[in-house]
């Protein structure tokens, strides 16, 4: 029978379906952090039990990590508590931990893909919903509560019910100065921030197969903020040469070995998807939000709507307006910004630096802008730091800082202050998300730069070339 | 886990869409190791103002409104994937939430902490906001055993969808992981099988 690439992976993981139509499904990595994992372990205490397979479990400290300083003791007691609590817990469980000070250190869903922990066709999860970002090698990667955290740790395998499955195909090419984010933007302002929940989606198409994995990683990350618990793209040598030769992906035969089964990780031709949409690259113009969901999303060069989309309600449409600053039907481009982030899961990678810093080279952010870069991991800064990409950063006058999840959440002090204007890679522009009274405008690196550089909201088509 | 069966309760309305888990509680109240205590913020910023002093106009001020029922705009619970907003919303007292969508992650933290996320149609939850604003004093009868939410004093009632599994552990009590611990031979004979015959490329890249 004809199946689906989520089919595929998802079967060969089935401990043993349940009755009722759930499922017990076997994962293979479990990547942990500071932040939803202290209750779990507490929780193995009470029951005295070990971590089941602590060879497929790895932790990493990014959530409340400071990006500067990292060598000193952390100065928010509570943060700085949060994360010895981590280290106790890896070491008393036996769970490899690479924390701050390590070379490996960095935003989970930055170093599982780096390291190469993170294969085609695994099961992989995490006390965190952006987990969905290794879909892009053709894994079922989803986040998960405590809870689950906790069942994971004792036994390895997680109690579901299988998700519909959707297929977003998105072929042709990309014009100038619209990348992979504002694919993902675009996709998320069609099917609001609700539009996939329930699903899982495969993303297809030639503009999807034509995308570097650092790309492809920036439209799975963001699966979640239109409510699909995933999103994955079928492998392919794209795949495999990213993966070849990292720390902890197969070497030589075995490597060779692996690439002939990962071959077979495909949607058949005629395998039937619950629900599928249809867009053209071409369409695709860079994208920019104006309210308070990720939903919210025009392109950089259209005016806010009029009226909230059908089945939203006036009052959530006003309000969500009112909390931004902005009007219905106005139009953003020119409008003054206060702050620029570049980093999170979503856009912290070598390639997202690479990008803003071409742009950015011989040129000075706007004087009243703060710009920030957070680099995705300690690899990714120690790269940015040898092909020169921070000096590049600072004589333009944005700062360039340690790694961790930073500015996306404001867990740690880099926020955003209370009704001034953000244009972040991140992905989320909730209320409060960078910061209470925070205004996020979410956007791709390559506008975040350019917005930088103009201290206002810009189409940096108007700038290219 | 706690208990549950049926509740009877006054209700508090919040008829805002795509409620998201940053507004249940922001992230920088993620600071805890415990699972306790998370009530106080629940809602923080949209409930207090910056010097901690309540905003008046936000619902759980307004002493008007109370019970352990929470009736919210669909898409509720979009976002992070922190179980952190199940426990702020259990910490604070309720017992059930009403919406006519659920997001994925949030329903399935609810449902692992005893609290428990009814999902009615749209048309349903409007005549729960009409009740509550004609008497916020109306009651709600919410039995998971029969899976009927109802008006009090009234013919309204609906039946609402839980899976059969999720729904003896909640009137039981019991957690996945209890279930899970139980299969623990399952597990080894599934992984010895797919380790040794290598049918599937799982498991088998050690991390150290």
């Amino acid at each position: 029978m004809s199946k689906t690439l989520f089919d595929k992976i998802w079967d060969s993981h089935v401990v043993k379906p349940v009755e009722g139509g759930m499922e017990v499904l076997y994962i293979d990595r479990h990547f942990i952090h500071e932040v939803t994992s202290p209750q779990a372990f507490d929780g193995l205490r009470q029951r005295n039990i070990p971590v089941f397979r602590t060879k497929n479990t790895v932790a990493t400290a990014d959530h409340n990590v400071p990006t500067q300083n990292q060598h000193l003791p952390i100065a928010d007691p509570l943060g700085r508590f949060q994360v010895e609590k981590l280290t106790e817990n890896c070491n008393e469980f036996g769970v490899d931990l690479y924390g701050l000070g390590h070379r490996w250190q960095g935003i989970v869903h930055v170093i599982g893909p780096e390291l190469g922990i993170t294969q085609p066709g695994m099961t992989i999860v995490c006390g965190d919903s952006h987990t969905s970002t290794h879909g892009a090698f053709g894994t079922i990667a989803f986040g998960i509560g405590t809870s689950q955290v906790e069942q994971v740790l004792a036994s390895q395998c997680l109690l579901l019910k299988r998700p519909k499955r959707m297929r977003i195909t998105v072929d042709g090419e990309l014009a100038e100065g619209v990348v992979s984010k504002d694919i993902i933007l675009y996709i998320i302002s069609k099917l609001s921030a609700a539009g996939g929940t329930g699903y899982f989606v495969e993303y297809a198409g030639s503009a999807i197969r034509s995308l570097s994995m650092e790309a492809r990683m920036t439209i799975c990350n963001m699966s979640i903020e239109m409510g699909a618990r995933g999103g994955l793209i079928a492998p392919d040598e794209t795949t495999f040469e990213y993966v070849r030769g990292r720390e902890f992906a197969p070497q030589g035969a075995a490597f060779e070995a692996a690439v002939a089964k990962w071959r077979e990780l495909y949607s058949d031709p005629d395998a039937v998807f619950d629900k599928e949409y249809h867009y053209r690259a071409e369409d695709i113009a860079p994208m920019i939000t104006y309210g308070t969901n990720p939903g919210m999303g025009i392109p950089v060069d259209e005016a806010i709507p009029t009226a909230p989309t059908p089945g939203d309600s006036l009052a959530s449409f006003e309000k969500s307006l009112g909390y931004m600053g902005f009007a219905a039907g106005e139009n953003l481009l020119g409008k003054p910004i206060h702050h620029v982030f570049i980093g999170s899961c979503t856009n912290s990678r070598i390639e997202d630096l690479r990008l803003a810093a071409k742009f950015v080279q011989g040129k000075q952010k706007a004087p009243h802008v703060s710009a920030m870069i957070v680099p995705g991991s300690k690899q990714v800064e120690a790269q940015a730091k040898a092909e020169g990409l921070d000096k590049i950063f600072i004589a333009a006058g944005f700062e360039f800082r340690e790694p961790g999840c930073s500015a996306c959440l404001g867990m740690n002090e880099d926020k955003v202050p209370a009704g001034e204007y953000c244009v972040s890679t991140s992905n989320r522009n909730f209320e409060g998300r960078q910061g209470p009274g925070a205004r996020t405008i979410l956007a791709s690196p390559l506008t975040a730069v350019a917005s930088a550089v103009e201290g206002k909201i810009v189409d940096v088509r108007s700038l290219l070339n | 886990m706690e208990k549950f069966t049926h509740i009877i309760s006054t209700a508090v309305p919040l008829p805002m869409e795509d409620v998201d888990t940053d507004q249940i509680i922001p992230a920088r109240f993620l600071k805890a190791t415990t699972r306790e205590g998370f009530g106080d913020n629940l809602f923080r910023d949209w409930r207090y103002h910056p010097d901690g002093s309540p905003k008046a106009d936000f619902v759980l001020n307004n002493p008007t409104y109370s019970g352990k029922i929470l009736v919210a705009g669909k898409n509720f619970g979009c976002g992070s994937s922190r179980e952190h907003a199940a426990w702020s919303l259990t910490d604070y007292g309720f017992k059930v939430v009403v919406s006519s969508f659920f997001a994925d992650i949030f329903r399935g933290n609810a449902l692992n902490n005893g609290l428990l996320p009814v999902q009615v149609s749209p048309a349903f939850l409007d005549e729960m906001f009409k009740a509550i604003e004609n008497d916020p004093q109306v009651k709600f009868i919410v039995s998971l055993e029969h899976q009927t939410i109802a008006i009090a004093g009234t013919e309204r009632e609906e039946q609402f969808d839980i899976d059969p599994f999720r729904k003896v552990c909640m009137i039981n009590g019991y957690d996945d992981i209890d279930y899970l611990l139980s299969l623990k031979d399952e597990i080894e004979q599934f992984e010895k099988k797919n380790l040794t015959e290598n049918t599937a490329p799982v498991a088998n890249a050690s991390i150290s």
